[in-house]
């Protein structure tokens, strides 16, 4: 027993091996991933017509801030965690974490966290409904009393983002084996490490505003309340400050995902390793500075515009020289496209158009007209759906013959990116259109010019939806049994993780192992 | 395209896309992709802006793309394609880090132009007040006695599909903004009760209504026209319910519309002095109630538990009068969301409502409440 799991649910509650941690994380991630797609589909399906068909507007309300809350801290964060949790050690050739016991704790507060958040659907004066930015005062003065278990259960995921985070960076800066210099780390623990300090940096800046909002609300403090002598957008300056380097928290492991599958399936080393790395780091520096173009309409001063405009549109530069990185490794290499390279390529396509559409936005005089419609909607769900997303499916297709030994099925994996990749433009392409038209974000009921557009966006986000049924049955079809994979798995792929056999065992490089 | 589509699943008298070929019928322009180009210069300008950064990013989306399916195409394992190994170049990195930058530095030079434009709120020769609230606009026309509330003119069945949908469904109010064509009006924007966005595309003009900020903007028009939009910050339950109209007229149509309003004024205040029936009383009341009360309370005036106390069988419409007097001209001292009425409906309006309120939905106080009765109560406080 010294050295295997418990038996039964015990193994699960107790671990602290990041393997299983790492396993619980996913499909936490996935169960989360698949209640917030729900919400979008009763946003989408109340949305496929003018007029109320299917909620009233409070409940709608409910969902679009539910679905952004559930899919930004419930989805995306914890699988990149997830990820994280399984790759790292193996790829610096550690044995585990560095700090296992409050790996467990990290995970198995997540749980509660969002049992809270849900179960505020079944409060009186329903779940909040002030958008997942939640604005103040529509978030205090004017919220429903189930707005206190929202902030606890923010405060509860800040802080398993913060051990998270603190795990990570003590196992990268400790744990390396020999010889595995900083410049030689697989640039998914260098993104990683970077997204790491940027969490640090700024989930206590959303628990301060949480718990100003707490203060608020129940005792009597005015922060936020014009009335008592506070300021209302200090809310959104505080909460932007977390919120962009947020954002960048749900792409930088992306990145790194991204930069491990093209160069194995392009057959050719990753082009400009070390521009990579100083390219997220710019990244993460410049994501503190340009909070407020999430702002431009409240009436900065003018000098504040042109300073976030700029900074803004200095990002581009740092994200170009990845994407043109990325193209570059694949230029004149020997391209095969599995599920991961699929899921990668559009990846990089859907991003890049995302950016687009960013640089777009951070015009501010162009944003004026742009702002709070559903350009910005489309802007945020082309980064972060094949952004966040399609690079965590993308993770998982790659490394899930090392998790389990087997192989997936490669044509249920085709067949699940194709319903993934036309489903998603289906939705979100047309979103541009009626933003540029002039439809406004967040409302349950449109003018008839915006019915076409609505309708076909909400057809696709039903196929988008029907595609994750397939991922959910592939995996579980590939943990189950299948076709046994090899060590390497694929044709020569670079990193420590497969020089470990398929399935990796249950512990990994007790002893170090040689880098060359 | 998809009216071919359309036809396909064509039922007699309704089709799949039934809305759509509603809104064809009334002649909405349907399948629209792009910004307006507006009708005032500020609008054009930030047309121009956004086609340029539009097409500078095809321009290098068409580059990057093209060389990416190139190398997907011809660069396959498939074809047996060798793979090149090289894997680094400082010169190629420096390249690709500086022609952008150049690139942005030209993007910025019109951007922080027409933000110097838009800015300049100086030398108006008008100025009116927009404040927002919990969901209807009030336009203030600064230096006149001119002063009412906006509010959507849809009528409920359409929302509710009992009825077939207007072609300015949702984007219609009872009294628009109305302006001089060819002035520089500049608009003080607040709110009164959450942050609300005040936005008309055709105008470019979209500016956050924060209580206890004034925001400034401003616009020159330059053809007479309604131009509609809507509220662009989420402000709670009808977010989606709060449009704005503004009509532009030439100036000396404004002059006398102007002049009429602020007479109407005065005559409402007239009749002030005036007693009505119960009858007269509750017939006004329901139309105040719906278009006043009716989003929270409910057109059948059971609210909605948790949210919104119920009117019917309530204890301040079944209670004391001045009790609820005071609820509807003061506001809840609990809830915020109750807002004070007394300043935003007329004396008339509030007597009649109250009495509507008193009466309605099974409650059976059988009293009347005139207007004089408000401005007793109000001149007590």
């Amino acid at each position: 027993m010294a050295h295997g799991p418990q038996p039964g649910f015990k193994r699960w509650l107790y671990t602290t091996n990041h393997k299983d941690i790492g396993s619980m994380y996913l499909w936490f991630s996935f169960a989360m991933f698949l209640l917030g797609g729900c919400m979008a589909l009763v946003i989408r399906a109340e949305l496929f017509e003018p007029g109320l068909q299917i909620v009233q507007p409070e409940f709608f309300n409910q969902m679009t801030t539910m679905h952004g809350l559930i899919m930004v801290f419930g989805a995306v964060m914890p699988a990149f965690v997830g990820l994280a949790n399984w790759m790292i050690p193996m790829m610096i050739g550690a044995p585990d974490m560095a700090l296992p016991r409050m790996n467990n704790w990290s995970f198995w507060i997540l749980p509660f966290a969002f049992a809270m958040l849900v179960s505020t659907l079944f409060m009186e004066g329903g779940a909040p409904n002030f958008g997942w930015t939640f604005y103040a005062p529509l978030s205090t003065e004017y919220a429903p009393p189930s707005v206190t278990f929202f902030i606890f259960s923010i405060h509860i995921m800040g802080a398993s983002s913060i051990m998270g985070a603190i795990n990570i960076i003590a196992t990268i800066l400790n744990m390396r084996a020999p010889g595995m210099t900083l410049m030689k780390m697989p640039l998914f623990v260098w993104t990683w490490l970077i997204t790491a300090y940027l969490l640090i940096a700024v989930m206590p800046v959303l628990a301060g505003v949480v718990t100003m909002m707490l203060m608020d609300i129940h005792f009597g403090t005015s922060f936020f309340s014009a009335a008592g002598g506070g300021d209302p957008v200090l809310f959104q300056h505080v909460f932007w400050f977390f919120g962009h380097p947020e954002v960048y928290i749900m792409i930088l492991p992306a990145f790194g995902i991204v930069s491990a599958i093209i160069p194995t399936f392009a057959r050719k080393p990753l082009f400009g390793y070390s521009s990579m790395v100083y390219a997220t780091a710019s990244i993460a520096f410049l994501s503190f500075i340009v909070w407020a173009h999430h702002m431009f309409t409240v009436g900065m001063p003018i000098a504040g515009e042109l300073f976030f405009m700029y900074a803004t549109m200095l990002i581009a530069v740092p994200t170009g020289v990845k994407v043109f990185n990325w193209v570059t490794t694949m230029f004149r290499g020997a391209m095969s496209f599995e599920t991961p390279m699929l899921f990668s390529i559009a990846f990089v396509i859907l991003f890049t158009i995302g950016g687009f559409s960013g640089l777009m936005l951070a015009i501010a005089p162009a944003d004026f007209q742009y702002h709070d419609t559903y350009f910005v909607v489309a802007h945020f769900h082309y980064v972060l759906v094949p952004g966040a997303i399609f690079s965590i499916t993308a993770g998982v297709y790659y490394w899930l013959p090392k998790w389990t030994g087997n192989m997936y099925n490669e044509s249920m994996g085709k067949v699940h990116f194709w319903l993934a990749f036309i489903g998603l433009n289906v939705t979100f392409f047309p979103m541009h259109f009626v933003g540029l038209a002039g439809m406004p974000r967040r409302i349950p009921d449109y003018a008839l010019q915006f019915a076409d557009f609505n309708q076909i966006a909400s057809v696709g986000a039903f196929l988008f939806g029907a595609a994750q049924i397939v991922f959910l049955f592939n995996v579980i079809r590939t943990v189950q049994g299948g076709s046994k994979a090899s060590d390497e798995v694929w044709d020569n792929p670079e990193g420590l993780e497969w020089t470990v056999p398929s399935p990796a065992p249950y512990h990994t490089f007790s002893t170090p192992p040689a880098v060359r | 395209m998809l009216r071919g589509f359309n036809r396909l699943f064509a039922l007699p008298g309704t089709t799949v896309f039934a809305h759509s070929a509603l809104a064809e019928e009334q002649g909405v322009e349907r399948w629209g992709v792009n910004m307006t180009q507006g009708v005032t210069e500020v609008a054009q300008t930030t047309y121009n802006l956004h086609m340029l950064i539009f097409w500078i990013c095809v321009v290098i989306g068409v580059v990057v793309f093209g060389v990416m399916f190139y190398s997907m195409w011809r660069h396959r394992k498939s074809k047996g394609y060798k793979a090149a190994q090289f894997h680094e170049s400082t010169a190629v990195e420096l390249a690709w880090t500086i022609v952008p930058t150049i690139i942005l530095i030209l993007m910025a030079i019109p951007a922080t132009k027409t933000l110097y434009d838009i800015y300049d709120t100086q030398e108006a020769d008008l100025d009116i007040m927009i404040t927002g609230y919990q969901w209807k606009w009030k336009y203030d026309y600064l230096g006149s006695e001119v002063s009412f509330f906006s509010n959507l003119s849809t009528p409920r069945t359409q929302i509710d599909n009992q009825q077939p949908k207007s072609a300015n469904y949702l984007l219609e109010v009872d009294e628009p903004l109305v302006v001089p064509v060819g002035k520089k009006i500049r608009f003080l924007i607040t709110a009164n009760d959450v942050i609300h966005a005040w936005w008309v595309p055709e105008l470019a003009v979209k500016k956050d209504a924060i209580p206890g900020f004034i925001n400034e903007s401003w616009t020159r028009i330059d053809e007479p026209g309604l131009y509609r939009g809507q509220c662009a910050e989420l402000c709670g339950k009808d977010h989606g319910f709060m449009p704005i109209v503004v009509k532009a007229v030439p100036q000396a149509e404004y002059d006398s519309w102007l002049g009429e309003r602020a007479e109407s004024t005065a005559k409402m205040k007239a009749l002030t002095e005036k007693t009505f029936t119960f009858d007269e009383l509750f017939a006004q009341g329901e139309k105040v109630y719906n278009r006043a009360c009716a989003a929270c309370h409910q057109p059948n005036g059971q609210g909605v538990p948790g949210v919104f106390p119920a009117i019917a069988g309530s204890k301040v419409a079944m209670g004391p009068l001045d009790a609820h007097l005071s609820m509807v001209i003061h506001g809840s001292p609990n809830n915020p969301a109750m807002q004070a009425f007394g300043p935003q409906l007329s004396e008339v309006d509030l007597a009649a409502v109250i009495t509507y309120q008193r009466n309605a939905f099974g409650n059976d106080m059988g009293d009347t409440v005139q207007p004089i009765d408000i401005l007793n109560f109000k001149n007590k406080q």
